[in-house]
């Protein structure tokens, strides 16, 4: 007997989180536009500040609205649930913050987004919490940088902006056996190139500026939790397993089990720190999640167009996508990213800085601007913009040297982003 | 509250408060492969409200150490010592799909201590289907999908959770992940197997309620029809919109039916 089946991808991508508003009937998703919710009487309040009752009271914990993006995006990741966040940036903020102290240890791959290492490597620090950088390719690192208070692992699925792949699996396990959580930031992949929880981490987060939204046009983030990890047995997480008297003396693990660490995010993350999502940016970004499915397989083919394009060209030194048999983590990214190794990738002109400047000066369809993950293609110099505060001996640890050049690939006529690459690449060779 | 039971880790849930011998006692007892943490809006609620409770954690289950019991009569006996421990001499007993069937063993066996029982998304025979029982005695996959799917109404997947952000199916597929291999099998054969439903409803002296999904494709509300006319005096509470884990899916209606049946 065949056994019962979950609904694919296509179809979560649609519908889940939407229980259709019984009142209206609307079938798109409403925006609830309210900052609160009239309480039913005075022991209905009580009981949903006592979580004694499920619902909503305050837009900065939750938003009908906001809960139907939080569970598409769960159920797209395969997770117990999700928050959403401000931005991406809110979501590695928020993960930290619950999980960890002053005095705490962060592990994190050297290949990360420039706002998320100067979060590690210089705000964070501030606070107490230190990072030890190590090469993603190198996976021993990660095992070598593992001090008594480390809390966490921590790096990007595709790294920025040399799309380092990072071997979940071996990371997770050397995180596992350390008895720490694996945190990886999935916004390159999406949960349509991979599903990071079946490999083996433990949290995810995404920009859902990028191709969760596909439109540019809202800031958003959301934090995913598998609910695998347990905090009970590792025994380095008070802040899940033991009274909180900021919060009813509540120990979230026996609360909750499987939502703990979701639980104490909501209820002190985004209560005390307050980086929640708007109603409208979650209409938004769901706006965005319905054609997913649709969009990432064109994203990848137009893509390896390109990149096939930029193999042959002359003045193109070096291109970094893992599905070249010349980049670093090509058999990984076999392994990890069957479906395809997504839609930003950099590369180095020859001519280093100045013929990059000429170079993103001259496209016409390419915007220049600091983004990736958009319908629209996007130019833009690492090194001068999302990096431009790492020091040269960082940038050369991310692999992004003077010239390189990051695009991201978007869903216009493959043959006209050629165009435009040929003519500008072109230009920026006369300069030389 | 941690304690020790036949010289192993018993675990239950309190909602922060100690053991109150003035109060009422409610003792929630959670189904097949689950723990307490399964009834945290219902049993938080009890415990702020006047009532002692007890979220068994049933052993190998959730924080009480395995192995797990073997069959209905042997949990039965295990709350009671739980109970015992505590020095309890009278309790109300909630119990879901599993549970439910201790529950109704329990106030058969010990009717001087059982005060009332619900009920929620129970059937008797609560049998399993091979292809689940294989399944999970191979601690297979497939058997956690079962569960979580049958285990939910049918628009579960695709509709919004009561409790903002949460994803159902994520959330008993980690729950399940957790589980020692073998529990979920035991659990399943001792609700297979349990032959003394209509035994214990005959000797049933306390007030007992259903809580019933009008959704439930694992006990679905026919299958506890039987039981209702043996008890005879019990009541019945339906749930429309919910499947068979009405904690999760229908948390407000099943926390209300359990206020006008214990309070």
């Amino acid at each position: 007997m065949a056994g019962p089946k979950y609904p694919g991808f296509d179809t979560l991508a649609l519908h889940a989180g939407q229980s259709v508003d019984p009142v209206t009937g609307a079938r798109a998703v409403p925006i609830y536009q309210t900052t609160s919710y009239v309480f039913r009487d005075t022991a209905h309040a009580a009981s949903l500040f006592n979580m004694e009752r499920a619902g909503h009271v305050y837009s900065r914990i939750s938003n009908p609205t906001v809960a139907v993006f939080e569970e598409r995006m769960a159920a797209l990741e395969g997770g117990v649930g999700a928050i959403a966040t401000a931005s991406g940036q809110a979501a590695l903020h928020l993960a930290i913050a619950t999980l960890m102290d002053a005095g705490s240890h962060v592990v994190a791959s050297a290949a990360l987004y420039g706002g998320s290492h100067n979060l590690l490597g210089y705000t964070m620090k501030r606070f107490g919490i230190d990072t030890t950088f190590v090469s993603p390719r190198n996976t021993d690192e990660f095992r070598k940088a593992i001090k008594p208070n480390t809390r966490l692992l921590f790096g990007e699925t595709l790294g920025n902006p040399g799309l380092d792949v990072l071997d979940i699996p071996q990371v997770s396990e050397i995180a596992h056996a350390a008895g720490v959580p694996l945190l990886v930031d999935a916004t390159f992949t999406t949960p349509w190139l991979m599903k990071p929880f079946e490999l083996g981490a433990d949290l995810l987060y995404h920009s859902a500026t990028k191709f969760l939204g596909g439109h540019g046009i809202a800031i958003g983030g959301v934090l995913v939790d598998s609910g695998r990890f347990d905090w009970e047995k590792s025994g380095k997480f008070p802040q899940l397993t033991a009274p909180y008297a900021g919060f009813h003396n509540m120990d979230f693990e026996e609360e909750s089990g499987t939502r703990a660490f979701l639980l104490r995010a909501r209820r002190e993350g985004l209560r005390d720190f307050g980086a929640c999502m708007a109603p409208m940016t979650a209409f938004q970004l769901l706006q965005g999640i319905e054609t997913l499915h649709l969009r990432m397989p064109r994203h990848v083919e137009s893509t390896r167009k390109v990149v096939a394009f930029l193999s042959k060209n002359s003045s193109v030194e070096r291109i970094l996508y893992p599905e070249n048999p010349d980049h670093p983590d090509h058999a990984l990214a076999k392994k990890l990213l069957p479906r395809g190794c997504g839609a930003v990738f950099s590369f180095d002109i020859k001519g280093g800085r100045e013929a990059g400047r000429k170079f993103i000066e001259a496209l016409r369809v390419f915007s220049h601007l600091a983004n990736v993950g958009d319908a629209k293609s996007l130019v833009i110099h690492p090194a001068t913009t999302t990096h431009y505060r790492m020091s040269d001996e960082d940038l050369k640890k991310a692999g992004i040297g003077p010239g390189t050049v990051r695009l991201s690939i978007g869903l216009e006529d493959a043959e006209d982003l050629i165009q435009d690459l040929e003519r500008a690449l072109a230009v920026a060779v006369r300069v030389k | 509250m941690q304690l020790q039971i036949n010289g192993k880790a018993a675990f239950a849930y309190t909602a922060a408060h100690d053991i109150d011998p003035a109060k009422r006692t409610v003792a929630f007892v959670h189904g097949a492969g689950l723990d307490h943490s399964w009834w945290g809006l219902q049993s938080r609620y009890f415990g702020y409200h006047g009532f002692n409770v007890l979220a068994v954690d049933l052993p190998g289950h959730g924080r009480s150490a395995g192995p797990a019991l073997a069959t209905i009569g042997e949990m039965a006996d295990w709350v009671k010592k739980f109970l015992d421990e505590k020095k309890i001499k009278s309790a109300s007993v909630v119990g879901h799909s599993m549970g439910s069937l201790v529950a109704l063993e329990f106030a058969a066996r010990y009717p001087a201590i059982a005060e009332r029982i619900a009920l929620i998304g129970t059937a008797y025979p609560m049998k399993v289907g091979d292809a689940f029982l294989d399944a999970a005695q191979r601690n297979d996959q497939s058997a956690f999908d079962m569960e979580t799917i049958w285990g939910h109404a049918p628009q579960v997947p695709l509709a919004g959770n009561p409790n903002p952000g949460m994803w159902m199916y994520g959330d008993t597929l980690a729950r399940l992940a957790r589980l020692a291999p073998g529990v979920l099998h035991t659990d399943l054969v001792a609700c297979n197997g349990y032959g003394g439903g209509m035994e214990a409803a005959a000797k049933l002296k306390c007030p007992a309620q259903f809580i019933l999904g009008a959704r439930d494709m694992m006990t679905p509300p026919r299958g506890a029809e039987e039981l209702m006319k043996a008890i005879g005096h019990s009541k019945a509470a339906r749930v429309a919109i919910s499947g068979h884990s009405l904690m999760a899916e229908a948390p407000d209606a099943t926390l209300d039916a359990l206020i006008a049946f214990l309070a």
